[in-house]
């Protein structure tokens, strides 16, 4: 079928911009999502998937500039113990980074294992995305997969000390990152990946994540804090039997962020969380989009949706839980709010279930509203001023997709930030 | 210590007067009883004293140790030594009853210009004020208020009272909900509040709690005034005759 004009030819020119990585063992994975993307077309307004969003400037051949912010404070999760991979600009900085051998963990950059004719890393990269383009299509995740200019593919075989901390620092007003990573967690193997930074002007990330039968992977992210960056990122996750994955992010500004997770709960017993707390301020658009598949018995999955917005911010999300036909003693929660802090701001929501068993438990719930009178008034009647009260109420309402976060201390970083955001606005 | 003169008061967005020229003074060491029918504006009172929105002062003043208040934010009355204990306590989902008493203790200390209570000394005072309140460590962590029972809340009121140390303090029907020992607790937290400096507003529907709670002056408000005041004995005599009588006179 043929793509319409407007579409084949915005694909064309984003196209024509870019060139196929050469590359040993991924080659036919790029060539395979290329033709995807070229079928699919780039995403336009008119798709419905991109109803609340626009996706022109993720899709446009040049990416727009977008000033480098300085912040005056220190990175994310500077002072944990963790090994740093630094991104500038989506480009690998070894000397930025950590020596990459850590006990129970190998990481490799994909430019390396390019060279090579085989390795583990074939049999995912491109692989999850791919199967994440049915029932909906995710052109830009594709294009990931075939233009990918950098990335690490990461294997968890033990359990290592310490968490894997990639950093994307931005150094370019003009920079156009495709980083492409991927992470495999053996039986039984258990890791936490923290992510952080403004990344690039226009920033296209995929992350492929396969965790096997009583595999565990923590993801926590934190986007932010510059305010013209736009950024579009997928995380393709499939889970093993008794397997764990969460993932939790945190979104401080941005002009345009969309974040996509698809996540297949394909053995027995497995759990999924995916969290996200967004606090935007004027220019700022956010969208989550996250799709769940149960297709195994007796799985959770969680979905817990949090966004502040202030000044004619916009929240979006688009969520849904698929049971297919057999996942039986399925547990699917989710829950979308948002907290107004002016008549400005709106929110958009789609949450949907699609349910194909019948012995199963799920529920979800979206709402959108403004601070509670009452409760900023009981704070204030003792002592609290406005401003504080305001916050305190904030952070409460956050609270629920924060406590997400296992890991006390990354929780802790993170609540602080929020704080920074919201004391920054008195 | 407060001193509310012609007092009118009406809705903000109703046409509806709810205070029709409320005269009340009450001084420093003294415990006063407010008493009145349902709907008579008693928590309206204690409302636009504190400064809830929603209301409009129409006449009169209200002064806290000769300082106007109603022209200040809800804080900053705090600040100024004024604590209401709600009718219904509110329930803060997601924050914790620790962080609350701890922000609003220091944010008072602040804006007096006195300096914060450090963790550890504000853990144990609260600690030590809870015990004698019965509020056990585990209901401090939860959410302020949430999950807790009608009687729970209530102590939980008098705790914060007890943190803050005010100077006018108004219960507003504190003693509804309570059982017969809860109701003890509350009045002997009450009664270890009271000090030569520190004055009482005590809005209740019954005699049991002045009997714990010994006040010098009742007043009875009806239908937006105070229509009678007196001592004690006014309080038995609602309690055994109800409001009908006293209003019939008043009349
Ligand atoms: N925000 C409001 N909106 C509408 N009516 C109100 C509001 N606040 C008070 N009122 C009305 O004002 C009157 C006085 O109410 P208030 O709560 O002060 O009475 P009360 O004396 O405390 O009664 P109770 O003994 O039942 O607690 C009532 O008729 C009440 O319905
Ligand atoms: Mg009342």
């Amino acid at each position: 079928m043929a793509l319409p004009e407007v579409k084949q030819s915005a694909t064309e020119a984003r196209l024509s911009a870019l060139t196929l990585p050469e590359g040993g063992c991924l080659k036919a994975a790029r060539h395979a999502a290329l033709s995807r993307v070229q079928t699919m077309g780039l995403p336009s307004r008119r798709d419905e998937y991109w109803k609340y969003t626009k996706p022109d400037t993720l899709v446009q051949a040049e990416a727009s500039k977008a000033a480098v912010f300085e912040t005056g404070e220190a990175p994310m999760f500077d002072g944990f113990d963790r090994l740093k991979v630094v991104f500038v600009d989506g480009v690998f900085d070894a000397e930025a980074s950590d020596d990459l051998s850590l006990e129970g963990i190998s990481i490799e950059r994909i430019a390396d294992i390019c060279e090579k004719d085989i390795h583990w890393a074939k049999d995912l990269y491109g692989v999850l995305e791919a199967r994440g383009q049915t029932p909906v299509e995710r052109p830009l995740a594709a294009l990931n997969t075939a233009f990918a200019t950098d990335g690490v593919v990461i294997h968890v075989t033990g359990t290592p000390s310490k968490p894997v901390n990639l950093v994307y620092r931005h150094a370019d007003e003009k920079s156009d990152a495709i980083l492409h990573h991927v992470i495999k967690v053996d039986s039984g193997a258990s890791a936490t990946i923290l992510e952080n930074g403004p990344a690039a002007a226009r920033f296209n990330k995929c992350m492929e994540i396969d965790v096997a039968d009583g595999g565990a992977l923590h993801l926590v992210r934190a986007q932010g804090r510059d305010h013209e960056r736009r950024a579009a990122t997928h995380l393709f996750a499939r889970l093993g039997s008794e397997s764990v994955f969460k993932s939790f992010t945190l979104t401080v500004n941005g002009v345009l962020t969309r974040n996509e997770a698809v996540v297949e709960l394909t053995g027995d017993d497995a759990v999924a969380h995916i969290a996200g707390a967004c606090v935007g301020d004027g220019d700022f658009h956010h969208d989550d989009t996250v799709f769940i598949t149960h297709d195994a018995v007796n799985c959770e999955s969680r979905q817990v949706f949090k966004k502040v917005l202030r000044n004619g911010a916009t929240g979006v999300f688009q969520g849904k839980i698929l049971v297919k036909e057999g996942a039986q003693k399925t547990d699917g929660y989710q829950i979308s709010q948002s907290l107004l802090l002016d008549d400005d701001s709106q929110f958009l929501a789609k949450p949907e279930l699609e349910i194909y068993a019948d012995d199963v438990a799920c529920s979800h719930g979206s709402t959108s509203g403004a601070i509670d009178e009452e409760g900023l008034f009981y704070l204030r009647s003792r002592g609290v001023p406005k401003a504080e009260a305001t916050d305190l109420m904030t952070l409460a309402f956050l609270a629920e997709a924060v406590d997400e976060i296992e890991d006390a201390e990354v929780a802790a970083a993170i609540i602080g930030r929020l704080e920074g955001w919201l004391a920054r606005r008195h | 210590m407060l001193e509310i003169k012609n007092l009118h008061v009406k809705l903000e967005d109703e046409e509806k007067q709810i205070l029709k020229g409320v005269d009340l003074k009450v001084e420093a060491g003294k415990v006063h009883a407010i008493m009145g029918p349902n709907g008579s504006g008693k928590s309206t009172l204690s409302y636009v004293l504190s400064g809830r929105d929603g209301y409009e002062v129409t006449e009169g003043s209200a002064e806290l140790e000769g300082e106007d208040i109603l022209e200040l934010e809800p804080e900053e009355r705090a600040a100024a030594g004024m604590f209401l204990a709600f009718q219904y306590p509110v329930e803060i989902p997601g924050v914790g009853n620790m962080t609350f008493l701890r922000t609003a203790v220091n944010a008072q200390r602040k804006a007096r210009g006195e300096e914060e209570l450090s963790a550890s000394d504000f853990l144990k005072e609260v600690r030590a004020k809870a015990k004698t309140l019965k509020i056990d460590a585990e209901m401090l962590k939860r959410p302020v208020n949430v999950g807790f029972s009608g009687g729970e809340k209530k102590r939980n009121e008098i705790l914060q009272m007890a943190m803050l140390e005010p100077k006018l303090c108004i219960l507003d029907e504190t003693d509804s909900g309570l059982d017969v020992d809860a109701m003890k607790l509350v009045a002997d937290g009450v009664n270890a509040l009271r000090d030569e400096g520190r004055g009482f507003l005590v809005i209740t529907h019954y005699q049991r709690l002045l009997d714990h709670i010994k006040p010098d002056v009742v007043h009875i408000l009806a239908n937006g005034r105070i229509v009678k005041t007196g001592g004690p004995e006014l309080a038995l005599e609602v309690e055994n005759n109800g409001y009908a009588g006293i209003l019939a006179e008043e009349a």
